[in-house]
């Protein structure tokens, strides 16, 4: 166990925490837009910048990043603090325009228009990487990566084609902070346009409900140590 | 590319997919860029996944997906050649080639690309074609680069 100061009251957290994990924890919001608990940490959005003092020292450091070590001194809101993330949300808005979470934390930090532009035509990612770690490290299908590096870093699967190993699960959809990558079922498929994949479904044979691409059943099968039932995926969730 | 080459690189590292950079590189200095079934073969036999190795090729600069030119110039574009007039080096090369940064000429004899310092800064305005330095470059140098390196070829052909 190791002893911090977070916002001037002391708490107690497991070596190898880190900060925003400790923070999160007891009630202390610090926006945070590409930390996960079940994913690795990345520091790619800088939203979750926090004043750190250890030895005498103050810094401005991502907390998400940031382990959890003795005496060190936090601190969430000081104002260098809060113009440094203010300046992050400013610098994201304008990749991600429409996005309602980060419209939320502008809201919240005051800011009504914000200062940049982008040369080119905004595709609302913010760059979180939130997709590609879910679906390499959560999922396991590892259908996208990160291309390019600097400004003209982007999302996308191999070669900008079709994501031939995704699955269609979902995930990345669900995770994703602007909302960028949509999902739809139509019938008996499903598309993600942005990966530019459609799979077809399967029917729940009590409902009828098409829930789930084939192509996840059968990474599943693969994946699992101990193979489910024949008929399991027969049924969806509802109908179990 | 074929697959004995592929195949032959691999072995080189013993196959250790630790080394696959190397391996990416070895193709691309032979292929002068990575062609896809390569990198297909490489993350099948490696067990590495597509995706990392596509983000491999898009993250170095000295990895390319296109077929860069038999002779790659890298034109200079930091601070010291800046001030040197790199700029007007490169408006020479793009209008001698007839290509932009990034592009190659369709006989793919020269492929031209934007850098930013190669470590020669005395010697600006730098370019540097497949390794080689030329400095203090001017117009008239340009013309005379791109001769001699154009008529190299064409002896080797005689
Ligand atoms: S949550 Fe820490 S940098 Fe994004
Ligand atoms: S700026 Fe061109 S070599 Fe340094």
């Amino acid at each position: 166990m190791v002893n911090l100061t977070i916002d001037g009251k002391k708490y107690q957290a497991e070596e190898g925490q880190n900060v925003l994990e400790v923070a999160l924890e007891n009630g202390i919001e610090i926006p945070h837009l590409c930390y996960h608990e079940n994913l690795s940490p990345y520091g790619g959005c800088r939203l979750c910048l926090v004043e750190v003092t250890r030895n005498g020292r103050a810094f401005l450091t991502t907390s998400c990043t940031y382990p959890c070590l003795d005496g060190i001194i936090v601190k969430t809101d000081t104002p260098e603090v809060l113009r440094a993330r203010r300046l992050v949300l400013e610098l994201l808005m304008p990749l991600a325009p429409e996005a309602p979470q980060l419209q939320a934390l502008a809201r919240q930090m005051e800011i009504e228009e914000p200062r940049f532009k982008t040369d080119e035509e905004a595709d609302d990612c913010i760059r979180c990487g939130l997709c590609v770690r879910a679906c390499t490290e959560l999922v396991g299908a590892q259908a996208i990566t990160f291309s390019g590096r600097g400004y003209r870093k982007t999302v996308e699967p191999p070669f900008g084609e079709e994501a031939l190993d995704c699955i269609g699960c979902g995930t990345c959809v669900f995770l994703c902070p602007t909302g960028c990558i949509q999902m739809v079922d139509k019938s008996a498929e499903r598309t993600i346009a942005r990966w530019q994949r459609t799979l077809p479904l399967k029917a729940c044979s009590s409902c009828g409900r098409y829930y789930i691409p084939f192509a996840q059943i059968e990474f599943a099968r693969q994946k699992s140590r101990e193979a489910p039932a024949e008929d399991w995926f027969d049924l969806c969730p509802d109908c179990r | 590319m074929e697959v004995k080459e592929i195949e032959r690189i691999m072995e080189k590292y013993d196959a250790d997919r630790t080394d696959v950079l190397g391996m990416l590189m070895d193709i691309q200095e032979k292929e002068r860029y990575l062609p896809r079934e390569a990198l297909r073969h490489l993350s099948e036999k490696l067990s590495v996944p597509l995706t990392r190795l596509y983000n491999m090729a898009t993250f170095y600069e000295a990895l390319s997906l296109k077929p860069l030119g038999r002779h790659q110039i890298h034109v200079c574009m930091g601070t010291a050649c800046h001030v040197r007039g790199a700029a007007r080096i490169l408006d020479k090369l793009e209008s001698s080639l007839s290509i932009k940064p990034g592009e190659v000429t369709p006989d793919l004899n020269f492929g031209l690309k934007t850098v930013n310092c190669v470590g020669a800064c005395a010697l600006g305005p730098v370019v540097q074609v497949n390794g080689e330095y030329h400095g203090n470059m001017s117009a008239l140098k340009v013309e005379r680069m791109l001769k001699r390196y154009s008529e190299a070829d064409k002896e080797k052909t005689e």
